[in-house]
């Protein structure tokens, strides 16, 4: 029943002198899915996807795509293609030359070489630009055209490094339901680089979360966002409340945690081991919080809060709300729709929240 | 205050008219030599007496100015491929690689750029016959490549510093090896500043004359041999034929070579 | 490993452009400062220390006459220079909206034709028959053609004016070009009128621009052979002609060396106060 394996990265590090950029990465990639690597610039996601492709060899581990180990493989013998970040359209060839550049070797012919082609631009919906020069594109037809180059030789993974950094945002959401249509209908294996956790949420089916070279969770978006496993991990996808506490016992599965302000909470254990009595997180994101005039029927745990400070962003408002006790103030986000009660700066409310909304994270 | 303004709107008005003579300046010396090359007199003034071409067919009798040009020809061709080589390798390893002694060689190559020409003369002189090389068109080569190579950095390392690496990387990533990355995209891709570096270094060269004078031996150069006829006034008409045949093939060098550094500019900029 | 073979390929490529250039600067110019301290013996060279070459150029007042004509009129032309390029400089860089890149090759053209032809072109200009005063003639203004024009320091200034014209005009279009077009504005905004603005803004931020335009043109003036040998008569002739004379003529390579030597530091001396007097202006200016 498992789909099979296209990458498989076991146990890859790469130092470049003194500069650990990757520790430890075991990763498999299965075949036909869209994969994201996230992470902040630096935390070696680039590198990774560059020791896949070829141009950087690991200084231990093993990387195997479609079975065959990559040690002493070339990068121009791999069966890998890239989408660079500039694009990295060959600016001396017209539109139809580039798609054909990695052809060279193919045996095919002139003729077999042009439908090849024009069949790619047809796929990437650039069909009858294929005389256009190289200078005359814009932002989103040279995405176009790396992607048509690099898919003209049915790579088993297509490596994309920051492939929408270069587009403006309009044409970047635009681009990314593009892209992921593209991959449903060529089937073929995606890696893409990227720091934009929207991006990767929106297009992948599932993403890597990586810090300082290491990969912190893998895991299907929706995971990442509802369960992440590090306080890192839940800080970097989306916004998140971070509530000190302490663990009052474990009761099949939950743990009682001890609130300041709060209070007693039961929320789930999420493979947090600590005993009674250590101290733990836990994260809430800002949406699962109520704010109400009194008391909150529906949550498990409530304090009075102060409205320090408020964002309107349309659908949906964000308050700061001051609590007894805490130094920052805790962020709830509330969907602006009809009849919706609104708060005033310095009014006194009511906040509150369910503990099955609330994550339990282990300390770093 | 408004004495202060009409006089800058005046300045205004005036900075275009004296743009205009400005260049006016500058071309008109130059434009007197077609001018004389086609006047029926020996004397250079004015007024003129009328128009001749025998200026220009008795350019043809003169074998010591073939034998010059085709002294010129093999000295401003083989010292240009001499620079461009050089400039070449450098500016690619200057502007791709971090390696020890990259800056300093960089102002070392750009030094014959800032020495007065008349010192490299004479000490390369002196080297060539203290070494005994003697003075001949292999020496002014040396010499000429020497002082091209200033001009084939500087534009070289632009034309590698705009070009994007990943370009090469996404050939090999298509299948080429090193080489094939080379031919199919490095060169072609800075193909148009190679040879603006060719043309200039050879308009440079073809133009040098100190060098040349000191350096040519028996062997005399275009420069050097116009030097020679400039002292003779019969000979002064044949000569403003000459140079108004050289201004006329450098402008026209300096047109295709301006093309191509602007192809090279397109081609090398990095998209955003 | 990355590292090594980074810097072996960059070495490998630089090597043969900078040992070339090494080579044929380095040695020479060492060689020179070793005649320099020789004497010649009619044919022989005595390779004898001695500073007598040196002693001679300072002390006859024929070769300290012409080092100090060389400094003086490369000044002057480095002055004379920068002040016609400046306003073209300025035309092109503010006044100039879409075709600046014509200009620049508009005024750029002239350098590449021959150097030699253009310094001869001159000598037509400014020739007893020549074009100033036939057109002097011909207005009225002189009754009888002028000897004056030629064989002079002016017209030595005045050809070479011409000739280093765009090596002004790029490197002070070019720190105009840069100069961030808000600055002017907020100058503006302040209450500064256009010549105060200019005084206070424009023209300090272009003074790396005309550092760079002086030391380009003063440099190989000094040491410039042909202009005055075409133009400069005997009152306009330089250094450069007179180390050609030793190494031609008069035969004695020593003393055309220190000559040379002597030159090139006074060159260098004379460099750093002009730059060390722009960056003063600079300053205050500021």
């Amino acid at each position: 029943m498992d789909t099979p394996i296209a990458v498989n990265i076991a146990d890859v590090s790469k130092s470049f002198g003194q500069f650990e950029a990757v520790k430890n990465v075991d990763l498999q990639l299965k075949q036909g899915e869209f994969f994201s690597l996230l992470g902040p610039s630096g935390c070696g996601k680039s590198t990774l996807l560059r020791m896949i492709a070829g141009f950087e060899d690991p200084t231990e581990g093993s990387i195997t795509i479609d079975g065959r180990e990559m040690k002493g493989i070339e990068a121009n013998h791999r069966p890998t293609n890239m989408v660079f970040q500039s694009y990295a359209i060959f600016p001396h060839l017209n539109v139809e030359e580039n798609i054909v550049f990695g052809l060279a070797r193919s045996g095919l012919n002139k003729g077999e070489k042009r439908a090849k082609a024009n069949e790619m631009l047809e796929k990437v919906g650039l069909a009858g630009l294929g005389r256009r020069g190289a200078h005359e594109l814009s932002g989103g037809q040279r995405q176009r055209v790396a992607l048509a180059r690099a898919l003209v030789l049915e790579p088993k993974v297509l490596l994309l490094d920051e492939p929408m950094s270069a587009l403006d945002k309009k044409l970047r959401e635009q681009m990314q339901m593009e892209l992921r249509a593209l991959q449903r209908s060529v089937g073929i294996t995606f890696l893409m680089v990227t720091h934009d956790q929207h991006e990767a949420m929106t297009i992948s089916d599932r993403c890597g979360v990586m810090f300082g070279g290491k990969l912190a969770q893998v895991d299907a978006p929706e995971i990442l966002y509802q369960a992440p496993r590090t306080k890192q991990v839940a800080d970097f996808i989306g916004g998140m409340n971070f509530i000190e506490g302490q663990i009052g016992a474990h009761e099949g599965g939950s743990l009682e945690i001890d609130l300041p302000v709060f209070g007693k909470v039961s929320v789930d254990e999420h493979g947090v081991s600590e005993r009674a009595g250590a101290p733990i997180t836990i994260g809430l994101r800002p949406e699962r919080i109520h704010v109400e005039k009194n008391r909150p029927e529906g949550a498990d745990v409530f304090a009075e809060a102060e409205v320090v400070d408020r964002a309107f962003y349309g659908e949906t408002i964000h308050y700061y709300l001051a609590l007894n006790g805490r130094k920052d103030p805790i962020i709830a986000s509330i969907t602006n729709f009809e009849r919706r009660e609104h708060f005033e700066i310095g009014e006194k409310v009511w906040s509150g929240f369910r503990g099955a909304a609330a994550v339990a994270l282990p300390q770093d | 205050m408004s004495l202060v303004s009409t006089l800058t709107s005046r300045i205004g008005r005036l900075l275009p008219i004296y743009a205009v003579l400005y260049v006016a300046f500058l071309y008109l010396p130059i434009l007197l030599l077609p001018l004389f090359s086609f006047n029926d007199s020996k004397v250079l003034g004015f007024p003129l007496t009328g128009f001749t071409t025998k200026w220009y067919g008795s350019l043809a009798e003169q074998t010591a100015l073939f034998d010059a040009l085709k002294n010129s020809l093999i000295v401003a061709i083989l010292s240009a491929i001499v620079a461009t080589s050089l400039g070449t390798l450098i500016s690619r390893a200057i502007a791709k690689y971090r390696y020890p002694m990259r800056r300093v060689s960089h102002t070392i190559v750009m030094v014959p750029l800032v020495m007065p020409e008349i010192i490299i003369a004479i000490s390369l002189l002196i080297l060539f016959l203290g070494i005994g090389l003697g003075t001949t068109l292999f020496t002014v080569i040396l010499a000429h490549s020497l002082l091209t190579i200033p001009f084939c950095v500087s534009i070289m390392t632009s034309a590698f510093g705009q070009f994007d690496d990943s370009l090469e990387e996404a050939a090999i990533d298509l299948g080429e090896g090193t080489w094939g990355a080379l031919r199919r995209v490095t060169l072609p891709v800075v193909a148009p500043g190679i040879i603006s570096c060719l043309l200039i270094s050879f308009t440079v060269s073809f133009d040098e004359f100190i060098l040349a004078f000191f350096l040519s031996g028996n062997s005399p150069t275009l420069p050097v041999y116009i030097w020679s006829q400039v002292r003779f006034p019969a000979k002064l008409p044949n000569v403003i034929a000459l140079g108004s045949l050289l201004i006329l093939v450098s402008v026209l060098f300096l047109l295709v070579a301006e093309h191509f550094r602007r192809r090279s500019a397109r081609l090398t900029t990095k998209s955003e | 490993m990355i590292v090594t073979k980074e810097t072996k390929t960059g070495l490998l490529l630089s090597a043969p452009a900078t040992l070339y250039v090494l080579l044929l600067i380095a040695a020479p110019v060492a060689l020179t400062i070793a005649y320099s301290f020789w004497t010649q013996d009619f044919v022989e060279v005595r390779r004898e220390f001695t500073w007598a070459n040196y002693a001679e150029v300072f002390s006859d007042p024929l070769y300290r006459t012409l080092i100090f004509r060389s400094v003086r009129i490369a000044a002057m032309v480095t002055f004379l220079t920068v002040l016609l390029a400046y306003p073209i400089a300025y035309y092109i860089a503010f006044n100039v909206k879409k075709s600046k890149a014509l200009w620049l090759f508009l005024v750029t053209i002239p350098f590449w034709t021959s150097y030699l032809l253009r310094v001869f072109s001159w000598k037509i200009v400014l020739a007893q028959n020549g074009v100033v005063n036939s057109a002097l003639l011909s207005l009225g203004i002189i009754d009888a053609p002028l000897d004056t024009l030629l064989y002079n320091s002016e017209a030595v200034v005045v050809t070479l004016a011409h000739a280093w014209a765009p090596f002004a005009i790029l490197p002070i279009f070019v720190s105009l070009e840069k100069i961030d077009r808000s600055l002017l504005e907020a100058s503006k905004d302040l209450g500064e009128g256009p010549v105060r603005s200019f005084l206070r803004v424009t023209l300090p931020l272009s003074i790396p621009g005309i550092v760079g335009a002086c030391l380009i043109i003063f440099i190989p003036t000094v040491g410039d052979y042909v202009t005055p040998a075409l133009v400069g008569g005997s009152d306009g002739a330089m250094v450069a002609n007179m180390i050609q004379v030793q190494f031609g003529k008069a035969n004695n390579w020593p003393l055309g060396s220190a000559l040379a030597l002597s030159a090139v530091v006074c060159v260098t001396i004379a460099a750093c106060i002009v730059v060390g007097a722009l960056k003063l202006l600079e300053r205050s200016l500021k």
